[in-house]
């Protein structure tokens, strides 16, 4: 008997899947058949009481996706996607306007308990409509004392409420979901949708531009700055349901957000797709700072399962010393390909690129970042962490280009690899163009392994293995944490440290 | 309070037997010395008593308070109150050494069942610790070991050793790399850790360090094993005339 629970030990101790938002939740759904075809699109379309050139848009980039072939460029390896075995569009079916938290499916509301989010939250999530407008007030002011981050929850395919809308209108600034975007601000969507990453950019862009379900949108006016955090949760809960969520945000002159996600997905044997795309527009003088906690479904150790993440995520610095920053923490996911970039068309505009990869099991990560310098003196920032456990593959793929016109571009360029384990894989795949003499491009790697030395001499202070490897690995990534919101950067060290649970031993 | 049984131990690697029969004993309260030329593997039976993986027992035993610890990893041996002072410590990058000592308190308290420090409680005890060793706390806001001189080094080594308050503590050649005025520094820190219920290994090379850290016994390690044990005469003795003498009058 001792050898059995020895065994189931040791085999739990190896998983990589302690995947801690692994449940899945029984909700009544609304769902179109699976498979895509144009009929599918326009079923979309409808439920989402789009005008007819949002149907017209989608249509054209589902014409243009059948002409289109599936990349095989990144170091990623998995077995073909049949797209027309995934589900295009699941909601939760609801009946409007709950009032009290009493009558919201009480099944979300046990979603929302097991993400951590405090109840007061859950209630505005759920879209409670208090009768007393102050109460809510006093609602948002108890839940949000400690730092106000105003939420989006997407939901599969929509967008199931977002909060803070009233205060954040008075400061000018629009937060909605993008389905109610399109609706109420259609100018607005008209005229920088696509603008960053057309229709035709990629093969999942221009899937997700057909079938795009939900999203978050959020429009800064001219000289404000956004009085709070934004965020959005996503979570894919439907069973062999596609997410292709878009978010678009735009930072007019002078303006400034900062926007977090965040995401997670049941544990299931079969794959799933998320296939998102965001764009980001930043004006004169604006600055965007996006950041991302990114922990779909990994996987189980024998890496069967997980989340597909194949994301367009793109930044165009538009305006004049305008400023992008993208920070990511990716440690979910059984493949992640992902570059999230910046076009530095402004004169003196930059761009920066904060990256925290862990692949365990059989995560295969194939991530990193383009920054296209156009406009004169533009300069550039990108802080690469890899890390590396149990079989899994991480590479940093990474494109600096300098055109012609673009005088003075500057690049900082640091990819660090840390392996743990002889199993596992790093790689630095860096793309340097320069057609213009005055740029200037540092690039700097490294790959290391923990040192049984360094692990040896933490443990001798008493701290067990696990956490050793925790320590090290979170000083490894300090430089990065260091970008995130103060809330979120706890989060993601603990989310990192369990990340590597089962990685030794 | 440690007693070492025919221990015989190689390296995982290659096999290389670098403990051959050693004996030794040491008690609560003593402070014993251990003694020998270069490759005698006075460094080796420091991290064999830490847990280091590199390293078989392949016969003997070590007996920690009366039980033995060859079965214990790293950490629990540091939680049970081995505590070894390295001759090079480890530079952990991005870890400040202010953050590395909680999480060491506190992961043995944890271990011992008692409740994480409050933070005024550590860092008085950081503060305390820090002055008695003639600590910059500006030091301790850098990650740990990283451009620490090597004075520095073995300093906050010492602080460690005060701060986890070990019943077993290792020195393994503390004297290192240390000017006179450190090495006093560093010595005195070690001596008012001398306590009845604590027992402390000097290894070193030369007798220096014992004039400072003076021992209740010696030993000499040679080819894996004690070949002559004594008191505090011995380094003396070891000092005026060489290693040579004690060599030969073993063989």
């Amino acid at each position: 008997m001792p050898a059995v629970q020895e065994t189931i030990d040791r085999v739990r101790k190896i998983d990589v899947d302690q995947y801690k938002y692994g449940f899945q939740t029984e909700i009544a759904m609304d769902k179109a058949p699976k498979g895509l075809s144009e009929d599918i699109i326009r079923f979309i379309s409808e439920k989402k009481g789009e005008p007819d050139w949002m149907l017209e848009w989608r249509l054209e980039a589902y014409r243009r996706w059948l002409t289109l072939e599936e990349p095989t460029w990144a170091r990623v390896d998995y077995p073909k996607i049949d797209f027309q075995d995934i589900y295009y569009y699941a909601a939760p079916k609801s009946t409007p306007g709950p009032t009290s938290l009493s009558e919201v499916d009480p099944e979300i509301l046990k979603v929302y308990e097991k993400l951590g989010i405090p109840l007061k939250e859950q209630e505005i999530l759920a879209g409670v409509q208090k009768t007393d407008a102050s109460e809510l007030e006093e609602a948002n002011d108890n839940v949000y004392k400690s730092g106000r981050v105003a939420v989006d929850a997407v939901f599969d395919s929509v967008s199931v409420v977002t909060t803070f809308k009233k205060e954040l209108a008075e400061a000018g600034v629009i937060f909605c979901s993008i389905s109610e975007a399109i609706r109420e601000h259609p100018e607005l969507v008209k005229k920088y949708l696509g603008s960053v990453v057309p229709t035709s950019d990629n093969f999942y862009a221009t899937l997700n531009s057909a079938v795009f379900t939900d999203g978050s949108f959020v429009f800064v006016p001219k000289g404000v700055r956004c009085p709070m955090e934004l965020s959005t949760y996503f979570r894919i809960n439907e069973k062999n349901t596609g997410q292709f969520e878009r978010t678009l945000i735009i930072a007019e002159e002078g303006a400034y957000v900062s926007y977090l996600e965040g995401c997670t997905a049941p544990q299931r044997d079969e794959n799933q797709l998320h296939a998102a795309v965001v764009e980001l527009v930043a004006l004169d003088d604006a600055e965007i700072k996006y950041s991302t906690v990114q922990n779909w479904y990994p996987g189980d150790a024998e890496g069967k399962g997980g989340i597909y993440n194949f994301v367009t995520k793109r930044g165009d610095c538009r305006g004049d010393r305008s400023k992008i920053s993208w920070t990511q923490v990716e440690t979910g996911s059984a493949i992640t390909w992902k570059y999230p970039s910046c076009i530095l068309r402004g004169d003196d505009s930059s761009g920066e690129f904060y990256s925290i990869a862990v692949s365990n099991g059989y995560q295969q990560v194939d991530s990193g970042t383009k920054m296209i310098h156009l406009g004169k003196n533009t300069s550039s920032r990108i802080i690469s962490k890899g890390i590396a456990a149990g079989f899994s593959q991480n590479t940093y793929r990474g494109q600096v280009s300098a055109h012609r016109k673009a005088t003075n571009a500057r690049n900082f360029t640091n990819c660090d690899s840390l392996l743990i384990g002889d199993q596992c894989g790093a790689h630095t795949v860096p793309y340097m163009e320069a057609k213009n003499s005055t740029a200037q491009f540092e690039h700097e790697a490294t790959t290391s392994k923990i040192s049984e030395d360094q692990k040896f001499y933490v443990m001798q202070r008493g701290i067990p293995e696990e956490e050793a490897i925790a320590l090290i690995v979170n000083g490894f990534v300090k430089d990065v944490i260091q970008q995130l919101p103060m809330e979120f950067a706890v989060e993601a060290q603990k989310l990192i440290g369990i990340s590597l649970e089962g990685s030794v031993g | 309070m440690l007693e070492i049984r025919n221990l015989h131990a190689r390296i995982v690697d290659d096999g290389t037997e670098i403990i051959r029969g050693l004996n030794l004993t040491v008690q609560a309260g003593e402070v014993a010395a251990i003694m020998g030329p270069n490759g005698s593997g006075k460094s080796t039976l420091s991290y064999i008593l830490a847990g280091r993986e590199d390293y078989e027992v392949t016969e003997g035993d070590i007996l920690y308070n009366g039980q033995s610890i060859l079965e214990m990893d790293p950490a629990e041996r540091a939680t049970a109150g081995i505590f070894l002072a390295f001759q090079y410590p480890m530079e952990i990058p991005g870890v400040a050494t202010m953050e590395f000592l909680k999480v060491a308190m506190n992961e043995q308290r944890k271990a011992r069942g008692e409740e994480p420090l409050k933070i005024p409680e550590f860092l008085k005890r950081v503060k305390d610790a820090a002055a008695s060793l003639n600590m910059d706390m500006a030091m301790l806001k850098r990650p740990l070991n990283v451009g620490f001189s090597g004075g520095e080094k073995k300093r906050a080594e010492i602080l460690q050793m005060k701060l986890l308050e070990p019943k077993l503590c290792v020195l393994d050649e503390t004297d290192s790399g240390l000017d006179i005025d450190a090495l006093k520094i560093v010595s005195d820190g070690v001596n008012a850790l001398r306590s009845p219920e604590r027992a402390i290994v000097v290894i070193t090379h030369y007798q220096r360090l014992l004039e400072h850290i003076v021992p209740d016994s010696v030993h000499v390690l040679y080819k894996g094993q004690v070949i002559k044990s004594g008191d505090k005469s011995l380094a003396l003795d070891l000092e005026a005339n060489g290693y040579a003498g004690v060599i030969g009058e073993a063989a």
